[in-house]
């Protein structure tokens, strides 16, 4: 099948494509001349923007994948069939990039492959290697039917079809670890990490905070790619992802509030300093905000506020990520003197990732049947 | 879905059944919160030590030998010098890096007339790897390529393992692990307390050449106990101070400073093989206030060891939801 509504040709695709051809650049140069002369990292920020934004943020972000999967092939919630093919490739590139991005950020990129047979138990990072690694495998499985459809390869077709619920049970349990143990990650910093981040629930939170950024995500993006690709989705399907939302807004909420009150109190958040003001933008944007225009049914089941609710959700949550992985640990490094902004090349690569997702959604909207059961 | 549920349970089990017994290592498997039965390590007493820095010098030309701590093919041939000035008169770094791994450091307050007292004072203090009892790198490294020996507990480094993730940096509390950021090909660099050098039948090269007994070598049980005699000195009073190694015979006889009643790195971060002496509190020397008792690797074990409950109970639950709704999905479309 050829989508004939999408242009490849077009500025946009042009556009893409420069963007990425400057990160391949960046990459290569990182890779001859190492971290040093392609990054603003040091010992005091031994991790920047690729970790707080393309893992932690592209992982969160990817989350769709098994939150959508589960609900259509173990809650057998037939509804959402028709948005699941985008949620398991948008989870897939997400996968990818953090993947990619982990090969660069990492000092010796290629070897990648140690914590795969050097197993050490104790370490969150192994946890963390492992998952990448096995989801990002069973993601290719689970999208593999898009694939082999278009290959016309029916008995394999039909085979993958067939194993379907088992390969995504396998999903929703690699990413519920995986999400929680990015999370589980930052556990071992009591004394370096903020009080208004650090907690022993950190795993619990990155969990359902992936959760509630996956339903806004794929809202998000089939509400944006029935209009670029011009096809019709059920609107019940987005106002039934807008409840979902306000389900998990509500219980993430009262986690953060209960976490924060445990730890370092309410107060704290309200001091006025930098990290205060940051956890505030994070809890307004990302929770506060959307949880106030979802409750209330006029915004809830308007395809205009659903969609501002959706990019207050992403933006929020991934500053939360950005928060933990990043602007928690300044007051630390600030003692110590150490600053830290991504460098241009930092930067641009991150911006290659993201050109490479939107291509690649592109290219397999237009070849691929991605919206089985939506007119065009 | 033509799958039935006896297909999907037996796939699921199968699953869970392979997921389930590559869990198996872990249960149990959290690392030793004891000291190692031969533990070595050091002492450092601020008050006895004059900033002559013999330690720094001497840490860099003998770990930048073949096997020490600092070896490189460019390291050997001349070892990592660190210039702050154009005229290269000596080497002179501000902090730990990968180049440096052991620094003398002095920190002053006031007039700095007094020699380790707080106010008005100054104080040297020497930072290094601690080589924690359960080193928090070690536990964070997901390829062991930072190991703790069993036997003498000298946390040390495998470079060819390393994949360079530098989570051993955020780790550690002490921010003690160093990286070369830039190299094309980087280590991760630290103290490794001279375990090149024990085959000759030498010990720690900063101790080697302290010449005032500042910084002493010796078992951990020995450091101590030396540790706690010297908080039960009379200051004023003369004392025998051991140098280079703790039973050494060769003493240096010195008035007792007053110290701050407390030996670094007994209780720190589960406790310590570098303990440190010193007549101004540690918190002024550089020591994170924040650093607990807390022994850092519980708290990503918590997480750790509840994985095989979380995949048993994910599997059984999702199979069982789904054997559930299968039927309320069918009955809808029929």
């Amino acid at each position: 099948m050829n989508n004939k509504e999408i242009k490849m040709m077009t500025p946009m695709t042009i556009f893409l494509i420069a963007v990425m051809a400057a990160g391949g650049v960046v990459a290569i140069y990182r890779l001859i001349f190492g971290l040093g002369a392609s990054t603003n990292l040091n010992d005091i920020w031994p991790w920047g923007f690729w970790i707080g934004f393309d893992v932690l943020g592209g992982v969160a972000m990817a989350a769709g994948g098994f939150v959508i999967a589960g609900t259509v092939y173990i809650l057998n919630w037939k509804k959402y069939k028709p948005i699941v093919r985008p949620a398991i490739l948008n989870a897939f590139f997400g996968y990818a990039l953090a993947a990619t991005s982990i090969f660069f950020d990492i000092g010796q990129s290629f070897r990648i492959w140690h914590p795969m047979v050097m197993w050490q138990v104790n370490s969150i990072m192994f946890i963390v290697a492992i998952h990448v690694v096995l989801y990002t495998t069973t993601l290719a499985v689970e999208a593999s039917p898009m694939i082999l459809e278009k290959l016309r390869m029916t008995g394999a077709y039909r085979f993958v079809n067939k194993i379907m619920a088992p390969i995504v049970l396998f999903g929703v349990l690699l990413s519920t670890l995986h999400q929680s143990s990015l999370g589980a990650v930052y556990l071992i910093i009591p004394s370096k990490l903020s009080p208004l981040w650090y907690s022993s629930r950190l795993p619990y939170l990155f969990l359902v905070s992936a959760v509630m950024l996956a339903l806004s995500m794929v809202s998000f993006e089939t509400i944006l790619s029935s209009r670029i690709f011009r096809h019709k989705v059920p609107f019940d399907v987005i106002t039934g992802l807008a409840k979902g939302s306000l389900v998990v807004a509500a219980l993430y909420f009262v986690l953060k509030v209960w976490d924060l009150a445990s730890g370092p109190g309410i107060g704290a958040a309200f001091t006025g300093g930098f990290s205060a003001n940051m956890y505030l933008l994070e809890m307004v944007v990302g929770v506060v905000m959307p949880l106030i225009l979802l409750s209330m049914a006029k915004f809830r089941t308007a395809l205009n506020s659903i969609f501002a609710v959706n990019i207050l959700v992403i933006v929020g949550i991934v500053l939360n990520r950005l928060n933990v992985g990043i602007f928690g640990l300044a007051e630390y490094a600030g003692r110590l003197g150490a600053d830290y902004f991504p460098s241009l090349m930092e930067l641009i690569l991150t911006a290659a990732m993201i050109a490479f997702a939107f291509f690649g959604f592109k290219v397999s909207a237009k070849y691929l049947n991605l919206f089985p059961g939506t007119e065009h | 879905m033509s799958m039935n549920r006896r297909d999907f349970l037996k796939t699921a089990a199968a699953g869970g059944g392979m997921l389930l017994a590559s869990q198996a290592v872990p249960v149990g498997a959290a690392m030793p919160k004891e000291l190692p039965p031969e533990a070595i390590g050091m002492l450092y007493d601020a008050t006895l030590c004059i900033g002559c820095k013999s330690c720094m010098v001497n840490c860099k030309k003998y770990n930048s030998v073949s096997r020490g701590a600092l070896s490189s093919e460019q390291n050997i041939a001349t070892p990592p010098y660190e210039f702050s000035t154009p005229e290269k008169i000596w080497d002179d770094p501000h902090d730990l890096s990968g180049k440096t791994l052991n620094i003398i450091k002095v920190v002053k307050n006031g007039t700095a007339v007094n020699k380790d007292a707080a106010e008005n004072g100054y104080s040297f203090v020497k930072q290094h790897c601690l080589h924690c009892i359960t080193p928090a790198c070690v536990s964070a490294c997901p390829v062991a390529a930072l190991q703790k020996d069993p036997k003498n507990g000298v946390v040390f480094y495998l470079e060819n393992r390393c994949i360079g993730c530098r989570y051993c940096q955020l780790a550690c509390p002490f921010r003690i692990p160093k990286y070369e950021f830039e190299k094309a090909s980087p280590q991760v660099r630290k103290c490794q307390l001279c375990h090149h050098r024990y085959e000759e039948g030498k010990f720690s090269a900063c101790c080697e050449f302290c010449p005032t007994g500042a910084s002493i070598f010796g078992k951990v049980v020995d450091l101590r106990s030396e540790a706690q005699k010297r908080l039960t000195l009379k200051p004023g009073s003369e004392y025998d101070f051991p140098v280079q190694t703790v039973g050494s015979k060769e003493k240096s006889r010195r008035i007792v400073s007053k110290y701050i009643n407390h030996v670094y790195g007994m209780k720190e971060a589960g406790g310590t093989q570098y303990l440190l002496l010193a007549g101004v509190p540690f918190e002024l020397l550089g020591f994170d206030k924040n650093i607990s008792e807390q022994v850092l690797n519980d708290l990503t074990w918590t997480y750790i060891s509840k994985i095989p409950a979380v995949i048993a109970t994910i599997l059984i639950g999702g199979a069982a939801t789904w054997a559930i709704t299968k039927g309320r999905h069918k009955d809808k479309e029929e």
